[in-house]
């Protein structure tokens, strides 16, 4: 069982998914929906059972597959998980499906009468294409234990994504997408020039140059050189986490991608840069990272603080909720460069549970958009009132990402934040204002759209009075959603294809959030691996 | 009695098929009926050139090597080598594209991209008449073919005389045939008059050098001046006349500050011509830069490595930044040839001080990398038109995905590859060059060549935002359906890219093993 290649298997099916969803004829909408949501539940079945032939006990990286790929360069495709792969594999498998479920009907000439699939070019085909493709890469990123195929797959993700944001985004979609096109591939191209000279620090050390991860782990690089090779490293994982100050992309991406595609950028593309920290920087350069850990920190913590305050002064639902994930972002990296096992561990943890609580809040910020026709918070009031299941998700998902106990998001911010405070109190002490400054933009968001009398795009209970003017963000919906209704509507609440997408991670929210032990067991092995590489050549 | 020079006609096969090829494109302009023409001119050209790839090939896989790296022949003249080979080969098949390209009369209503007359003033009543006449003219396929039999003569010269008849040979058809456009006539003849003038100014730059070279040294042989500045030393003349030749090779291969050029003439070329300038002199240029380098100076390291470098960096700055301006595709295209002449550049520093290191191999695989994907590219700008020929401006390009979706995916594939995202050749070249740069120390230059990539990476982003994600404009151009000759072209330059960004393994062993210079 545990030799069947899982991890060829969830690359290769998503991607030959991809191409034959891409190559349906015109027209055939429906069969792409439905093919790619079979693809996209065919890797959650192989992620599943590849979870569950992982041993926690066993190896560091087990599943593995290495073919010599490119001899020349001594690149092998070597394909292997340890723990933090694995339940970052987990959370790919579980949104990407629910990602397709909501964009189901995304593009559809719909109710509204707005055949916005009927426009050329704006086929959902691609759409679902290159989702699948994204998932794809995606699985590469974090299985990849060769630094040249990690790196492959590191950049070619941009396209996918840059296709989903520039073709089926909001209003400001090209500028979007090339500021998230261009601020990746910058950052990747200095880890290029990082990843050559850890080659050939390899070369020179082990005489034949390697890219092989396990290899790399071992070499005794010189602080100096390490410092240079560990900032390459570094900053490409900063601007994708992001990390204030290199953060700025992110609202706009995650602002104007559509629904699904902002799903997947701030719950699982954005993690590929804690995931880096933990994976690349730490292990590999670890006297480095110790160097660098207090500076790291400060961005961390001042993450924390200044995304947040940023996140309340958002009008925008998108903007904001891309805002709280970068202050989210922040306790993660606090957790990963405290370098302690519980810190580390709950950083993990954070990746997991704030990919489901903002997937979710983001899914259901979809879902009102869908309704209202505009991003703008102002825009709403009183939706509560005409779709009660919609505002209790609404609140679900708002509870999660400001980490009320008994959410998921409780036990990893708990765990960073005690896990950090032994090593370093004051940034611990700090950064727990955020949490604070966490209910507050939730639960202020979460009571101006959802409660109060009827407002803007939301028509009274009555029906009777037109209400002033259309939504101030003007054409504030994403692209592929029906096009903003000048007029205020009834809001319907959810359907049932709505809550069988969001059903899955409120279940996970409750779940992980009573019994996070299921996940811990299999990050903390793979966490004390880790920091063991930071402290072997102390 | 004069002995008979020693001649391995072998070795010579591959230049005997061009130059043989192009004395018989000259017979057939000369002697065969008007009607049949143009299809026996089409397939004297692509004997000749796909000839002298063949030929190449059976060579490289024939001839006994041994230990050596190749033999010297014609009389001390000609090194054809394992890394001469392979350059030609590289030639050889670019040129087999490009001819295909000049073969194209499908797209153009007056059924080809070249001038029917090129003597009549342009704008004169006759030339109106000639605009819509569809009787076309061949000299441009003889032309090309001297030019390639140049080009290959050039990157195996293992003597500076040698080189600079070659570089002759080569350059003067392509004066020529840059002038030959049918359309906007003006902006061509301007093209290939500039190009002229400059060529000939760094003609005599490299010929200058050589007479300095010669009067240092006492010798015009690549190995016996490597000889004599090894026992001697390099002197003030040597480093001048090494200067002169570098800066009039690097005035071919479109590096900055010596590709003023480049833009003009790249834009008023005839489109299939630019293609062919871009793949193959390139490919011809760097050769012979890399053999000058490599054989004759390589023990004077340390005087060129100052040089290459900072001509390296101003080169991709350059391209790089100046791209961004470009409102034309075609003068896009030509600043992001000088970029990239800046990545090969970094390749060519990969030369170790023992003479080992992998730059060479690096910067052949890159620049066959580079011929195929700017091949391609130029191949599709000649699909999309509107009534005055070509459609070059960015802004018609507005939406083309919605026209032709296959066009604007095929260009988008050479576009990234330009700008070396992985999983295309363009990655896996960068990458090649990068790593032989690294190895010899050079990271500043690699970190400049990379920010210099990023920067770069946003001109050919904006065509695909404009291609995929603007909505169409009303009066776009429209995209012409290829021949066959313009198909083929595309679907080997496509697939190559591809292929060669995910499965590079056997083209870049056979550079590593190609990676030879005799003497």
């Amino acid at each position: 069982m545990s030799d069947f290649p899982f991890l060829v298997a969830m690359i290769a099916v998503p991607a030959l998914g991809a191409a034959v969803v891409a190559a349906l004829p015109k027209g055939r909408e429906l069969l792409a929906r439905q093919l790619s949501l079979g693809v996209s539940l065919v890797v959650l079945v192989l992620t599943v059972l590849a979870a569950v032939a992982f041993d926690t006990g066993g190896e560091r990286f087990q599943l593995t597959t290495s073919v010599a790929w490119i001899p020349d360069f001594g690149v092998d495709f070597a394909l292997g998980v340890d723990g933090i792969a694995l339940v970052m594999l987990l959370l790919i498998g579980l949104l990407v499906p629910l990602v397709i479920g909501a964009s189901w009907e995304d593009g559809a000439p719909g109710a509204d009468g707005v055949p916005a699939a009927a426009t050329e070019g704006r086929s959902m085909r691609f759409f679902f294409a290159w989702l699948l493709l994204l998932e794809a890469m995606m699985v590469g990123v974090f299985a990849a234990t060769d630094v040249f195929l990690f790196y492959v797959f590191f950049e070619a993700m941009l396209v996918p994504m840059y296709f989903l944001i520039g073709r089926f985004g909001g209003p400001r979609r090209q500028y979007a997408a090339v500021k998230f096109f261009l601020y990746s591939l910058v950052g990747g191209l200095i880890m290029l020039a990082a990843v050559i000279g850890l080659y050939v620090v390899s070369a020179s050390e082990l005489g034949e140059g390697t890219f092989a991860f396990d290899a790399l782990r071992d070499l005794e690089i010189d602080p100096g050189v390490q410092k240079l090779l560990f900032l390459g490293f570094f900053v490409a994982f900063a601007i994708k986490a992001p990390l204030v100050p290199l953060h700025t992309w992110l609202p706009d991406s995650a602002a104007e991608a559509p629904i699904g595609g902002a799903v997947l950028l701030v719950g699982v593309l954005d993690k590929v840069g804690t995931f880096g920290f933990l994976r690349y920087c730490l292990p590999l350069f670890p006297d480095a990272s110790r160097y660098f850990a207090p500076l790291v920190l400060v961005l961390a913590v001042v993450g924390v603080l200044y995304a947040a305050l940023l996140a309340m002064g958002q009008s925008d639902m998108k903007r904001l909720v891309a805002y709280t994930s970068i202050s989210h972002f922040g306790f993660i990296a606090l957790g990963i460069f405290a370098f302690t096992t519980e810190a580390a561990t709950g950083a993990v943890l954070y990746m997991v549970n704030h990919g489901i609580a903002t997937g979710l809040l983001f899914l259901v910020v979809g879902m009102l958009i869908a309704r209202g026709g505009s991003r703008q918070i102002g825009d709403y009031g009183g939706v509560a009132a005409q779709a009660p299941k919609l505002a209790a998700v609404f609140l679900v998902a708002g509870l999660a990402s400001l980490a009320l106990p008994g959410t998921n998001s409780f036990v990893s911010e708990f765990l960073v934040l005690i896990g950090s405070f032994p090593e370093r109190p004051v940034h611990t002490i700090v950064a727990t204002l955020g949490i604070i400054l966490a209910a507050l933009y939730i639960l202020l968001m979460y009571q101006r759209t959802m409660h109060g009398p009827a407002r803007g795009v939301v028509a009274p209970a009555g029906g009777d009075e037109p209400p002033e003017a259309g939504p101030a963000g003007g054409a504030g919906a994403t692209a592929v959603l029906t096009a903003p209704s000048a007029t205020a509507v009834r809001f319907r609440d959810l359907s049932r294809r709505e809550i069988a997408v969001v059903t899955p991670l409120v279940v996970l929210v409750i779940v992980l959030g009573v019994q996070p032990q299921l996940l811990l067991d299999i990050i903390e092995p793979a966490v004390v691996a880790t920091l063991d590489d930071l402290g072997a050549t102390r | 009695m004069i002995d008979a020079p020693d001649l391995s006609l072998a070795a010579l096969a591959p230049l005997l098929f061009v130059f043989g090829a192009a004395c018989v494109g000259v017979l057939v302009e000369a002697f065969a009926p008007r009607e049949v023409r143009h299809p026996v001119q089409v397939a004297v050209a692509l004997v000749g050139t796909g000839g002298g790839l063949a030929a190449t090939l059976v060579y490289a896989a024939t001839h006994e090597w041994g230990d050596g790296a190749g033999d010297v022949t014609a009389a001390g003249a000609l090194a054809v080598d394992k890394a001469g080979l392979f350059l030609q080969a590289t030639v050889a098949g670019l040129s087999v594209l490009a001819v295909l390209l000049f073969a194209e009369r499908g797209l153009d209503p007056a059924r080809s991209a070249f001038v029917a007359s090129a003597a009549v003033p342009a704008g004169s009543p006759r030339d109106r008449e000639q605009l819509t006449a569809t009787r076309v003219q061949t000299e441009v396929y003889p032309l090309a073919l001297f030019a390639v039999g140049g080009m290959m003569v050039f990157v195996t010269a293992n003597d500076l005389l040698i080189m600079f008849v070659a570089l002759e040979v080569l350059s003067l058809p392509l004066y020529l045939i840059s002038g030959l456009a049918r359309r906007r006539r003006l902006l061509s003849q301007e093209a290939a008059v500039k190009y002229f003038l400059l060529g000939a100014f760094a003609s005599a730059f490299f010929l200058y050098g050589l007479a300095l070279v010669y009067g240092a040294t006492g010798s015009i042989r690549l190995g016996e001046i490597r000889q004599s500045v090894a026992e001697d030393g390099g002197d003030v003349l040597v480093v001048l006349g090494l200067a002169l030749l570098i800066v009039g090779l690097l005035f071919k291969a479109s590096v900055a500050p010596f590709h003023s050029w480049t833009p003009d003439v790249y834009q008023g070329a005839p489109t299939p011509v630019t293609a062919f300038m871009a793949a193959c002199t390139k490919v011809a240029a760097f050769g012979a830069i890399l053999r000058l380098l490599y054989v004759a100076f390589g023990t004077e390291e340390w005087t060129w490595r100052p040089l290459v470098y900072g001509v390296a960096i101003v080169s991709m700055v350059v391209g790089a930044v100046l791209g961004l301006t470009q409102t034309d595709l075609k003068r896009m295209l030509a600043y992001s040839s000088i970029a990239h002449a800046g990545f090969l550049l970094t390749g060519v520093l990969g030369l170790g001080a023992d003479g080992e290191g992998s730059g060479l191999a690096a910067t052949m695989f890159y620049l066959l990398t580079y011929g195929l994907t700017t091949l391609g590219a130029f191949a599709v700008l000649t699909l999309v038109r509107d009534g005055d020929g070509e459609a070059g401006h960015l802004a018609q390009w507005a939406g083309l995905a919605s026209r032709s979706p296959l066009t604007a995916a095929v260009m988008a594939l050479f576009l990234l590859a330009l700008a070396g995202i992985p999983l295309t050749a363009g990655f896996t070249g960068k990458f090649a060059v990068f790593r032989a740069a690294v190895e010899q120390g050079a990271w500043p230059l690699v970190l400049v060549a990379v920010l210099a990539s990023a920067v770069a990476a946003f001109f050919y982003l904006r065509v695909i935002v404009l291609m995929y994600f603007s909505p169409p404009a009303a009066d776009g151009p429209t995209v012409g359906v290829p021949g066959v000759p313009t198909t083929v072209v595309l679907a080997v330059t496509a697939s190559a890219t591809l292929a060669l960004g995910i499965l590079p393994g056997a083209v870049l062993d056979l550079a590593e093993q190609a990676a030879r210079f005799v003497g």
